[in-house]
């Protein structure tokens, strides 16, 4: 079995201007959301409790919304989590009240209620503390990602692919970010460890992509620029489909298999795989093209490498 | 032609037998055990006497046990179900605990892996579960430093009052402000006087001038960095001890207690379900004080109180000593498991908050002994108590949850003054180390917050399980299925490359006891299903040389050699990714980010090592060969 057999090298430079205008649009209005929107953030990085429930039988929202406004918790947000048994409570924090004493003060309520029985089956609390760690924490996270890449990348490489690759990449998380804003589903840690997940896992695709650009640069003299890097994309699409379809399939298993906990982990992995094919290969490497790449820049290292490839 | 040199065959099939033993304990399992361990410090679990009265209590119960077995910690027998566990608990806990309000001993519940007894010995363990997974709670608590440091300082503020009185030297106020004291004096030599009085007597302060007009002299005392970090680090431990001592309370088997950053703690109790038992104890704040025996420890009144054959005098309460000192008492007289007996009169002379720190040594006959430090106004007290009841006794109650016990009971010899008390006479270092544990960590030192708690249900912790078990088992399976239908052969190898990835991850985490929770197994996920790309990589750049005119056996080695700079550079660009999130994750990032991490390493290992030692073994000896086995190459000019 073969799923591709193409003749000659795809011009996907020619459509260059083209893509980036989509990727430049599709940024945007990611950025948008997530400016105007917001993120829907978990109980991790605002703060609050959170009790999950489960009931025998289908679950009363009404009165558990009704007993917990009784019990001074009119903001609490009560919905079904997974299934119609299953509900996750969420009260946010409040100044000056014993915040760490909430999740009992719930439990103790949850036994009043008349009807049927409910067991907690978890319950978290965090403290007004910890959120804005956490932010910042992902920001020098984030921060340490980008110049670790770009240093290993500028120095295994050229510099020139190292920004571009970064550039491409910062874009498809944008864009997960994006979706999450627009969508409002909840940006919890592991999502947030998805994208970081999904950051490396697209610079490991441009890396691909540009290790062939630098083999063709040294193997063949006739070819331009943009040649090059049609020959170079061209020549690996049927691996990035093929690796991209593996990582697919196991995330897709997870989305399936996984339960609600790893439900928005594995989507955020979908779109990122998605959007991570697509900006490292027809994102970064215009930008690379544009940067002003050319094969002198390899000659150097093409003298010192020459027995070792061949 | 393609062969391996011998040793790196044998090198690559001992990694993955490795691998193998050490992925073994995860199948068998764990049972449900019994865990007896010591509560005291002064007792020690002696694992023939004590594993044989386990033995003979379970018998008499008519429960059977599956085996028994001792380990640094404790005693552990296993059971064939949780509800036999239910009852042998309730059994042993009363075989070893008669007094319930007084334990001696931990019994909990726990769980001992299933596995034969030489993978043990080999310290091949099963994965260490998260709390997400096997249920239980999770405390993040803060320690509030700044108020650490402010108690501190109050204290000194007390002792240079105590000091300057005793140097003669006149001061106009000393107060605290923020984070500093602010000395005033009338004039500028008795502020040098002070200067150097305080410089003689202690190091922790930064001294620095400052004039405000007149004759308003100021002396600002700031906490020297090195005190500060060393009042820190002192409060975190004192109340990493409190915490072991209270939690060993709660029968948790394994609890784990641990400093996490400069000033927080993490508190894991797995199999706790009851939160507000454990939020109390976390939370709860023990307290010292000093009192005056009525009469001497022990005494005949007092057993008579003790027996209920008299009643306490007015003004006065009984009290128990704890179990230390039973050695001393007549056999006759000996109450049963109870301590010592003593009348305490109920004027508090002395509290905790005068006590700045307790530490065992020995006296001056190189006996055991307990040393005390109190602040300047306790030792005002304690002089003036002291000279006044030489020859009497005295008594340390440490009062926890509304209940005291007397943590020792010395006669006074002389009168005591300087702030320094040492407690001494038939002690074993031991009970030494042991008091003086108990006067410095019976009390927080600093106060402590809540600042994240999660409980997992433990049918939580099992659904968990299940489901990142099955994703990972069906994401697996379809990628199997996918690498043999399109890489035929090849595709096999690198299935098979693919599971001694799983294999080594798992063995991996199993050796280390890294910590796996839903997100580790999600990491596992999403690693396997990225690790394939090396495998990918270098099966198409086979099929590329094979469709560029190459021989079948230089195409392998030109495809695997190739594809080296490749996965090289795509797995350090993603390890750098997963080292970022175990720096500066926490929680479900890190463990993700662990498992992630660990799997890029396995995953090269495995991917070009194992498939190549597979195809080598495969293709390595033939020398005519016409194709390999990895699906259709397609050649431009074919059609």
């Amino acid at each position: 079995m073969e799923f591709f057999r193409i003749k000659k090298d795809i011009p996907f430079m020619r459509y260059a201007p083209v893509f980036n205008v989509i990727s430049l649009l599709t940024f945007v209005v990611a950025v948008l959301f997530i400016v105007f929107r917001g993120l829907n953030l978990s109980v991790e990085f605002t703060g609050g409790t959170l009790v999950e429930v489960g009931y025998a039988d289908s679950a009363p929202l009404d009165s558990l919304r009704r007993a917990l406004a009784d019990e001074g918790y009119p903001d609490a947000q009560v919905q079904n989590f997974g299934s119609s048994r299953d509900v996750l409570i969420r009260l946010p924090n409040r100044d000056g009240a014993e915040v760490s004493k909430v999740g009992e003060q719930v439990k103790s309520m949850l036994n009043k209620i008349e009807g049927p029985k409910a067991t907690v089956r978890r319950v978290e609390f965090v403290g007004p503390q910890v959120g804005k760690e956490l932010a910042s924490d992902g920001a020098m996270a984030l921060l340490f990602v980008i110049i670790g890449i770009v240093i290993y990348l500028a120095f295994r490489f050229e510099w020139r692919f190292a920004v571009s690759t970064i550039i491409a990449n910062l874009h498809d998380c944008v864009i997960i970010v994006g979706f999450f804003a627009c969508f409002q589903w909840e940006f919890s840690l592991s999502v947030l460890a998805a994208v970081m997940a999904i950051l490396g896992y697209s610079v490991n695709e441009s890396v691909v992509v540009f290790d062939r650009v630098r083999e063709t640069f040294r193997k063949r003299r006739d070819l331009k620029t943009p040649e090059v890097i049609n020959h170079a994309i061209t020549s690996t699409i049927s691996r990035t489909v093929i690796t991209h379809g593996s990582t697919q399939v196991m995330v897709l298993s997870m989305l399936l298999f996984g339960g609600e906990t790893l439900h928005y982990f594995a989507l955020a992995l979908t779109i990122g795989i998605c959007f991570g094919i697509y900006s490292s290969v027809l994102v970064a490497s215009p930008l690379v093209m544009w940067l002003g790449v050319s094969r002198e820049q390899f000659a150097k290292v093409k003298a010192q490498k020459q027995e070792a490839v061949v | 032609m393609n062969r391996y040199p011998l040793w790196k065959n044998i090198i690559i099939i001992a990694v993955l037998f490795w691998g193998l033993i050490y992925t073994l304990p995860n199948f068998f399992g764990e049972a449900p055990a019994v865990q007896v361990s010591s509560a005291k410090a002064t007792l020690e679990i002696d694992p023939v006497a004590d594993s044989a009265r386990i033995a003979r209590a379970l018998e008499t119960a008519g429960i059977e046990q599956k085996g028994i077995f001792s380990d640094a910690i404790g005693i552990r027998t296993r059971f064939a179900d949780t509800e036999t566990q239910q009852r042998a608990k309730d059994v042993i806990e009363k075989a070893f605990n008669p007094d319930e309000k007084d334990p001696s001993y931990i019994v909990a519940l726990n769980l001992l892996p299933n596995s034969p007894q030489w993978l043990t010995n080999l310290n091949a363990l099963p994965m260490y579960l998260g709390l997400d997974l096997r249920g239980g709670v999770h405390f993040l608590l803060e320690v509030d430093m700044p108020g650490a440091i402010t108690r501190r300082l109050e204290a000194i503020a007390g002792d240079l009052r105590g000091q300057l009185r005793e140097k003669n030297v006149r001061h106009a106020g000393i107060a605290r402000e923020g984070n500093t004291l602010v000395l005033r004096f009338r004039d500028a030599a008795q502020r040098a006087a002070a200067r150097a009085a305080i410089q003689s007597f202690s190091n922790e302060l930064q001294l620095a001038e400052r004039d405000a007009g007149g004759d308003d002299f100021r002396l600002i005392a700031n906490l020297s960095l090195p005190a500060q970090k060393n009042i820190q680090e002192f409060a975190i431990k004192q109340n990493i001890n409190t915490l072991h001592n209270r939690i060993n309370e709660l029968g948790v088997a394994e609890p784990v207690i641990q400093q996490q950053g400069a000033d927080r703690i993490v508190v894991q109790l797995p199999g706790v379900q009851d939160v507000a038992r454990a939020k109390e104890l976390l939370g709860r704040t023990a307290t010292l004080e000093l009192r005056m025996v009525e009469g001497t420890p022990g005494d005949e009144r007092a057993f008579e109180i003790a027996a209920g054959r008299a009643q306490a005098p007015y003004g006065t309460e009984l009290y128990i000593e704890r179990r230390s000192r039973r050695a001393q008492v007549n056999q006759a007289e000996d109450p049963g498991d109870r301590g010592l007996p003593i009348l305490l009169r109920n004027q508090i002379e002395l509290t905790g908050e005068s006590l700045t720190d307790a530490q065992a040594g020995f006296d001056e006959n190189s006996q055991p002994a307990v040393h005390l430090t109190l602040d300047s106004a306790g030792t005002r007290k304690f002089r003036e108590l002291t000279r006044q009841n030489v020859g009497k006794h005295m008594a340390i109650v440490l009062v926890e949850k509304g209940k005291g016990e007397v943590v020792t009971a010395p006669v006074i010899r002389t009168e005591i003054g300087g702030g320094r008390v040492q407690i001494s006479g038939s002690m074993t270092t031991a009970e030494a180390n042991k008091t003086a544990l108990l006067l410095r960590a019976g009390a927080l030192a600093a106060p402590m917050e809540i600042i994240e708690e999660r409980t997992v249900g433990p049918s939580l912790g099992k659904d968990n399980i299940d489901k990142g078990f099955n994703s990972t088992l069906w994401g697996f399976t379809a990628i199997v299925v996918f690498m043999c239908v399109y890489y035929m052969l090849f595709g096999l190898v690198s299935s098979i490359a693919l599971a001694a990835n799983l294999l080594l991850l798992v063995a991996l985490l199993s050796l280390l006891q890294a910590t796996l929770t839903l997100p580790g197994i999600a990491a596992m996920a999403l690693t396997l299903g990225m690790a394939i790309d090396s495998n990918v990589l270098i099966n198409e750049r086979i099929r590329e040389e094979l469709r560029g005119g190459y021989t079948p056996q230089i195409a392998i080695t030109a495809g695997y050699e190739r594809a080296w700079n490749t996965i090289l550079d795509s797995n350090i660009s993603t390890l750098i990714a997963g080292i970022a999130l175990l720096i500066f994750g926490s929680g479900p990032v890190r463990g993700f980010a662990v498992v992630h991490c660990l799997g890029i390493l396995t995953s090269m290992f495995s991917a070009i090592l194992v498939s190549r030692m597979l195809v080598n073994f495969i293709y390595g000896r033939r020398r005519k060969l016409d194709g390999l086995s990895i699906g259709q190459i397609w050649k431009p000019g074919n059609n």
